[in-house]
């Protein structure tokens, strides 16, 4: 038989590998193909006759298009975890962090050492000094670096190359990766985040990537000069010190109850580039990473608080995003010139292609985060050895909010728990329970929502056990071990309840639609230099948001504050519903209408909402709004 | 957390083995067998010239024959949009706002970034219709209009992206894409920006996608 040997013609390759892909499709596994005698031991394919008949169109090098990416083998790779980002005491940190902006210029660069007061590329002296830096001091620091890493790997797989990704490292000489480093923190102290641009000059993108960042910390409650805005971005060779004051909202509104503010902790936050313009490219090329914050009741420790599962053992993050890599060069690419979305074929979770995690059979928390570009999902658990049986899992927290009880997926209907882009699950799997009562040994963590382009999903749920919309494969280890964690099938378990809701000043309408391939809200675009409209500073406000279209859907992003969603299509949020809940992105779907009520407390100054589906987003749809003292701005279609 | 402080807490996380950092950065070595495919080694610049801009045969509305990729975009900086001459819907505001662009951009508009609007409909869109259109909105030197060969003209729209994912849609010109694509080509930085936005913002928008990778001083481009 002959067999095509490595290292020979790279069309043939890609062909063979085309072929697998498409074989694999069909539901071949290795060992039967190795039966088959059409694949030998280093993985490539047999020729022989007949595989075409599973042969895509084919395509060429230098294609990035859904479909075209070689083929690659999930579940021999184990999941990463990101390394915990470390603090210092602030007195530690040279130059010290401002108030106002350290605007020198640094003769090395010939631009400020800092980029915070810049305003969309432009210095605005006097600017963007720190909110209620004197009120809430810094006590302890962050610092990280953004870089390029030309050897990171997505998989181990040798027929795989290198990536070049750009990421976060821990503040030294140490390489980026992404996801970044997480930041571990509590409500103890204000901090300052300090984060370095040391991204290669433009030219030297490696294809997509603008090396001006702006790193938004989705979704704390942060000023305007440490939310990491679209417009104020830096550049390469500036710092950008980023004040949190580590509090929940309301600390500077006397309506708002302290006790009440507790209800507002929040638990699994993400950063992301927000460069406008460019924030597809920027995260797509890898930065992001996880925020998680801990308090007296979501401790990290399954013995107090509310006993969720330990962190970091038990209570693991995963950022889910699909990419894209090119037949002829292996790597990752990005279509810089597309409208629409961009919808990767190859799925990675923390930067890992389809990896698998041991797990031993207890209770775990996983945080999970649809990090885009595009995609929704739609989560659910699979037996691989049986894939017909329903495997449960519990919703503990939408948006990194813990809900106020657990709510069990799939749901009555069927449904698994679906997020578009930047929404977060924070799901309790009991593999303990799985395995006992199910006979579970493997668990696939399966997203079975289509979605063909970027447009967003079909809708259409695909069938259980399809190796190609794996997530994460689960390999339960061992024998059931101690686990302390509150066991969410407890009808009795309880997290916060909502916030009381305000009553709003106004309601305001936003209509998100495309008019001539041109995204926008209102009929307008986004500008850096429009502020929309004003809120008051300390009051609530009803925001309704329209979609007339059948055929695109937005996951729309508002910052500052968590909001509540009253309303989907005029049906009222229940108790028990996922979206029962405090949000910072809502799905608006096919032809849908949200209803939410928010709040604008302490901070003074200009905020986006946007679509976050980042493709839409980079085209404007998104638009600015202001909070000022009594500014009683009553336009109800801004 | 009542028992332990938040530092000390870290300081149990810090236990977590350092060694696993290695491997995610620089990737597992002992898979990597001398084996490995060999890809194809394209520069990102080509890739992006490949996927997007064809060199076809353009002619402009002076008559002269020009090359997509090598005479207009390569070692360019570029601003380019797709208009036709009889359109009454979205070319005619658009076209206004990039006559207010091209005057808020002075003389850089021919220097060093170059505009590009290609008919829709090179059929009935000949050198004299768009010369007379240019005329017609006042249009300035380093702004020019581009007729062709249907077939690359449509190859052209489809690989600058302007199109629509339904068929029906992106047959329509009377409804077509109102963007306008900025491009650096030697920076490999591509972008885009509504053609029905503020002309100051698309203004402004140009000059940070052009100047963004040689800038100077923040505080040279304040404006």
């Amino acid at each position: 038989m002959h067999l095509l040997k490595k290292s020979r013609v790279p069309k043939l390759w890609q062909t063979a590998s085309r072929n697998r892909q498409e074989i694999v499709k069909a539901g071949l596994n290795r060992r039967e193909l190795f039966k088959m005698g059409l694949l030998t031991s280093s993985g490539y394919l047999a020729a022989k006759s007949g595989l075409s008949a599973w042969a895509s169109g084919g395509c060429d090098a230098g294609e990035c298009q859904l479909g075209c990416s070689p083929a690659t083998t999930p579940f021999i790779d184990p999941l990463r975890i990101p390394p915990i980002l470390p603090s210092r005491p602030v007195t530690d940190l040279n130059p010290a962090p401002q108030e106002c902006p350290n605007n020198a210029i640094n003769p090395a660069t010939g631009l400020p050492f800092e980029g915070r007061g810049q305003y969309n590329g432009v210095l605005r002296p006097g600017t963007d000094c720190f909110q209620f830096f004197k009120r809430f001091p810094p006590e302890d620091f962050f610092i990280t670096r953004m870089r390029e890493n030309k050897r990171f790997r997505i998989t181990s797989d040798p027929h795989i190359p290198d990536q070049t990704i750009w990421g976060f490292n821990l503040g030294g000489n140490d390489p980026a990766i992404t996801p970044g480093p997480t930041i571990v923190d509590q409500y103890d102290g204000a901090r300052v985040v300090r984060r370095f641009n040391e991204l290669p000059p433009q030219a030297q993108n490696g294809g997509f990537g603008v090396p001006e960042t702006s790193t938004h910390f989705h979704n704390f409650h942060d000023a305007p000069e440490s939310d990491g805005s679209p417009c104020r971005f830096f550049f390469r060779g500036q710092y950008f010190d980023y004040h949190r004051t580590m509090q929940t909202p309301g600390f500077d509104d006397p309506n708002t109850d302290p006790a009440e503010r507790l209800l507002e902790s929040q638990s699994s936050l993400w950063y992301h580039d927000h460069r406008v313009g460019h924030t597809a490219e920027n995260v797509y090329k890898g930065l992001l990473g996880f925020e998680l914050l801990f308090n007296q009741f979501d401790t990290g420790n399954e013995n107090t608080g509310f006993r969720l599962p330990s962190f970091p053992q038990f209570d693991i993050p995963l950022a889910l995003t699909d990419k894209l890599i090119d037949p002829g060069t292996g790597k990752i690419c990005f279509d810089l010139f597309g409208f629409d979305g961009l919808v990767g074929d190859k799925l990675l979770v923390n930067g890992v292609l389809q990896p698998f995690l041991e797990v031993q059979k207890r209770r775990y928390r996983f945080r999970i985060l649809d990090g885009g570009p595009s995609r929704f999902y739609e989560l659910f658990l699979t037996n691989p050895d049986n894939p017909k049986q329903s495997i449960p899992y519990f919703a503990i927290a939408n948006d990194g909010n813990l809900l106020p009880r657990p709510v069990r997926f799939p749901t009555s209907s069927g449904s698994g728990a679906r997020i578009g882009v930047a929404e977060r699950v924070d799901i309790i799997i009991d593999f303990k329970a799985l395995a006992r009562d199910l006979g579970v040994k493997r668990l696939w963590l399966e997203n079975r929502l289509e979605q063909v382009n970027g447009r967003g999903p079909t809708g259409k749920i695909l069938p259980a056990g399809r190796r190609e919309n794996v997530l994460v494969e689960f390999r339960l280890a061992g024998n059931a071990v101690r686990d302390n964690s509150v066991d969410p099938a407890d009808p009795n378990v309880r997290f916060y309840a909502l916030p009381p809701r305000p009553t709003p000043r106004i309601t305001r309408r936003f209509r998100f639609e495309r008019g001539n391939g041109q995204w926008q809200v209102n009929g307008r675009f986004m500008d850096c230099d429009e502020i929309r409209f004003t809120v008051n500073r300390n009051s609530a406000e009803r925001w309704i948001l329209q979609n007339n279209s059948g055929g695109w859907q937005h996951p729309i992003h508002i910052h500052l504050e968590e909001f509540q969603i009253v309303r989907r299509n005029g049906q009222l949020i229940q108790p028990g519903d996922v979206e029962f809940s405090r949000k910072d992105v809502v799905r608006l779907q096919f032809n849908e209408q949200i209803e939410l009520l928010m709040r604008f407390r302490d901070f003074r100054g200009d905020y986006p909402m946007h679509c976050h589906n980042t493709i839409h987003e980079d085209h404007a749809m998104m638009l600015l709004w202001a909070v000022q003292d009594d500014a009683n701005d009553n336009n109800t279609r801004p | 957390m009542t028992a332990m402080t938040r530092r000390t807490w870290l300081a149990v996380l810090g236990l977590l083995p350092a060694a696993g950092l290695v491997s995610w950065a620089e990737g597992s070595d002992k898979n990597r067998k001398k084996e490995t495919h060999t890809w194809e080694d394209i520069p990102p610049r080509e890739l992006i010239r490949r996927r997007h801009l064809p060199d076809v045969a353009l002619v402009t509305h002076q008559g002269k024959t020009v090359r997509f990729y090598e005479d207009l975009v390569k070692d360019k900086k570029v601003v380019i949009n797709f208009v036709y001459t009889r359109c009454q819907g979205v070319c005619v505001p658009v076209t206004a706002n990039l006559v207010r662009v091209q005057k808020l951009l002075g003389d850089r508009v021919g220097r060093d970034i170059f505009f590009y609007s290609i008919t829709l409909k090179p059929e009935e869109d000949t050198p004299e219709a768009l010369e007379k259109y240019a005329a017609l909105h006042g249009v300035g030197p380093g702004w020019l209009f581009l007729t062709g060969k249907p077939e690359d003209i449509e190859l052209l729209r489809k690989k600058l992206g302007f199109t629509y994912a339904n068929p029906v849609e992106d047959a329509d010109k009377s409804n077509h894409v109102g963007m306008i694509r900025t491009g650096n080509e030697p920076y490999l930085r591509w972008a885009a920006c509504p053609g029905l936005a503020h002309p100051a913002w698309i203004a402004k928008d140009i000059l940070l996608e052009m100047d963004g990778p040689t800038r100077p001083a923040a505080t040279a481009s304040a404006s």
